[in-house]
């Protein structure tokens, strides 16, 4: 694989709380315009290895490079740039609870963008739209949303600022199954139309036959595999057989083939 | 990611054409998030004054494009019953006539909210609201003080089921841990009304009333009162943010369905708490505050430690004191209910959190100045 298709490069990556180590000695390689999925059993850190790609917790050892640039080196400039061109959907949505699901679509354009407040509303509109709720969502403050429309309001802010790499965190989980394919088709939109680069930490097996270019399995404290879910059913490590060929994995499966 | 750092874009553009009745729109740059916030009034004026059915976008110049420049350019042809024909766009591009599309698809365009009446007429129904909300918030308050009083009964009658460890811990909190706090306010206060009167008194020639003043002062009023703000400011506070907080995690959700009563578990304790602590704390206040009236009246108007006892003991009859005292569970009573009571109205969310504690401690010293203002009324009546 050539260099200049990785846009995130992990070598070597430490991330221990105290004395308990989560991973060790972990390399990723996210290419430009994927949708790479990451499974692992709970506990794994999975949450916790995006969380150290986004720089929200700072790595034990190893290093993280975007574009080949570190992020250590990286003026604080650029880092704002960077990081509005990052799209995150954390696991609980993470809204701000005290402005309305409109106001929380419109706060990264308020903090990066230069536009008028009526083409600012629309936008927000149009992105409460894309993720799949009604138009009357936005008003709405998220404490008065059920948990799923909660999630895709969270997608909704994500998507904000049109970014080029998206972080999922459970993007599907709570979802209905209807609600669930229709996200799975719009990420997959997204990422054909405007080369979008996905990194999406789920469970959802229907997902990941259905969108995911690569898969990474998390495992024994660091990336066991990566590779597409074809050629990873074939792989022999024991929980991968397990997850895949499980009840639910061939359930899945099934559906696919049928 | 497009560059190392700041984005090249190209500013979007459009230029307008005439050919064959049809306008011609042709969008030349970048059209992404960061650049439309410039074109967006030159667009608008073309939507109002072109008909939607007679615009075709050129496509030819046209350079990056993303959702939100789809957006803005599908909005050209949305007044057309079919935005989306194949006669609205020229010109090749590898995604923008399919993200246009997919944009319309999947977004409802609704008008902005009514936010209703506005001017005096707004004011009043505002006004009327607000005291819809104060008498629904006392008539609940004292609904939540009739539950309580249920439930106590019901644990009277079989007094095991009263939760003693969680009652005893919070007669720790609400108690032993204020009574250092409350002594030295209540302190300050005592040798305050001292200094006052010490300077009158003395010009008129009677500063051995002194110890009468210091004495009614915080036996009847001070030392209770200063009591009850410290408990609404410090365990009512702490009471509706505790159970507000088990509310937010359907931490009370979940006792109820283990068929845990809310009221047993969470109110009763720390509602018998603050109840019998109230008058401990008021005695250690009224000691503390006649402590600091003692101390002023020696050093600034000499009058002897042996004096002050002697003659307090001598004027002042018990019925302060015991005015004084009968005031505190009452006001203990009060600060609890309302603590507990919205803690138990927190909602999912954080904002009604930090809303509730507030309400809360307002509406407790309220109520605590309120009934303040009673006692004294029913005890003048009374004579005593």
């Amino acid at each position: 694989m050539r260099d200049e298709d990785v846009l995130i490069r992990v070598r070597g990556l430490k991330t221990a709380f105290g004395t308990h180590v989560i991973h060790e000695d972990l390399d990723l390689d996210i290419r430009r315009g994927e949708i790479l999925g990451l499974v692992g059993g709970s506990g794994t850190g999975k949450t916790v290895l995006m969380n150290t790609i986004l720089g929200l917790k700072e790595p034990d050892a190893g290093e993280i490079t975007l574009n080949g640039r570190h992020f250590s080196d990286m003026s604080s400039e650029e880092r704002r740039y960077v990081n509005s061109r990052w799209g995150v959907l954390f696991q609980n949505g993470a809204l701000f609870t005290s402005l309305t699901v409109a106001e929380n679509v419109m706060a990264p354009l308020r903090e990066h963008v230069d536009m008028s407040d009526q083409l600012m509303e629309e936008i927000a509109g149009m992105k409460i739209g894309l993720a799949g709720l009604p138009p009357e969502a936005g008003d709405k403050f998220p404490s008065e949303l059920s948990g799923g429309m909660r999630k895709r309001a969270a997608l909704a802010r994500a998507l904000a600022l049109d970014p080029e790499i998206l972080f999922l965190d459970e993007p599907t989980a709570g979802l209905d199954p209807i609600g669930a394919a229709k996200f799975d088709s719009l990420i997959a939109e997204l990422s054909q139309a405007l080369g979008l680069t996905v990194l999406m930490v789920t469970h959802d097996l229907d997902s990941l036959h259905a969108i995911c270019d690569r898969v990474a399995v998390l495992a024994d404290k660091r990336v066991e595999a990566v590779a597409p879910i074809e050629a990873l059913m074939r792989n022999p490590h024991p929980w991968i057989q397990e997850y895949f060929h499980g009840p639910r994995g061939r359930a899945a499966l099934s559906g696919k083939e049928s | 990611m497009r560059g190392q750092h700041t984005p090249e874009l190209d500013p979007a553009g459009v230029d307008l054409r005439e050919e064959h009745g049809r306008t011609i729109v042709s969008a030349f740059g970048d059209w992404t998030i960061e650049t439309i916030g410039q074109i967006d009034r030159t667009l608008r004026d073309i939507e109002a004054r072109v008909n939607a059915c007679d615009i075709t976008i050129d496509f030819t110049r046209l350079g990056r494009v993303d959702t939100s420049g789809a957006y803005i350019l599908g909005r050209l042809t949305r007044a057309c019953p079919t935005p989306d024909g194949d006669f609205h766009f020229i010109g090749e591009h590898p995604v923008a006539q399919r993200l246009i599309a997919e944009v319309r698809a999947r977004t409802t365009v609704c008008d902005l909210a009514d936010t209703g009446p506005a001017g005096p007429l707004a004011m009043l129904a505002k006004i009327g609201q607000g005291m819809e909300v104060i008498m629904g918030e006392v008539l609940d308050t004292f609904g939540f003080l009739g539950k309580t009083i249920q439930v106590g009964l019901r644990t009277l009658v079989r007094p095991s089921r009263l939760r003693l460890v969680p009652t005893v811990y919070a007669m720790e909190e609400v108690g032993v841990n204020a009574m250092p706090i409350v002594a030295t306010l209540s302190f300050f206060i005592g040798a305050v009304v001292a200094y006052m009167g010490a300077n009158l008194l003395q010009t008129l020639g009677f500063s051995v009333f002194t110890v009468e003043l210091v004495g009614i002062a915080v036996l009847r009023e001070f030392g209770v009162l200063i009591t009850a703000i410290m408990l609404a400011g410090r365990s009512d506070s702490a009471f509706t943010a505790q159970i507000g907080a088990m509310k937010m995690q359907q931490e009370v959700d979940a006792m109820r369905t283990l068929g845990l009563d809310p009221f047993e578990v969470l109110v009763l304790p720390r509602v018998i708490a603050c109840t019998l602590m109230a008058p401990l704390l008021t005695f250690g206040a009224m000691i503390s505050g006649i402590f600091g009236g003692m101390l002023v009246a020696w050093s600034a108007q000499g009058i002897s430690p042996t004096l002050f006892i002697a003659r307090f003991h001598q004027e002042l009859p018990w019925d302060h004191f015991l005015v004084g005292m009968s005031k505190a569970p009452v006001f203990g009573l009060v600060v609890a209910i309302i603590g507990c009571r919205q803690g138990m109205q927190v909602t999912g969310d954080v904002e009604s959190l930090g809303r509730r504690v507030t309400t809360s401690v307002v509406q407790a010293i309220f109520a605590v100045i309120v009934l303040e203002a009673l006692f004294a009324m029913m005890y003048l009546e009374l004579g005593i």
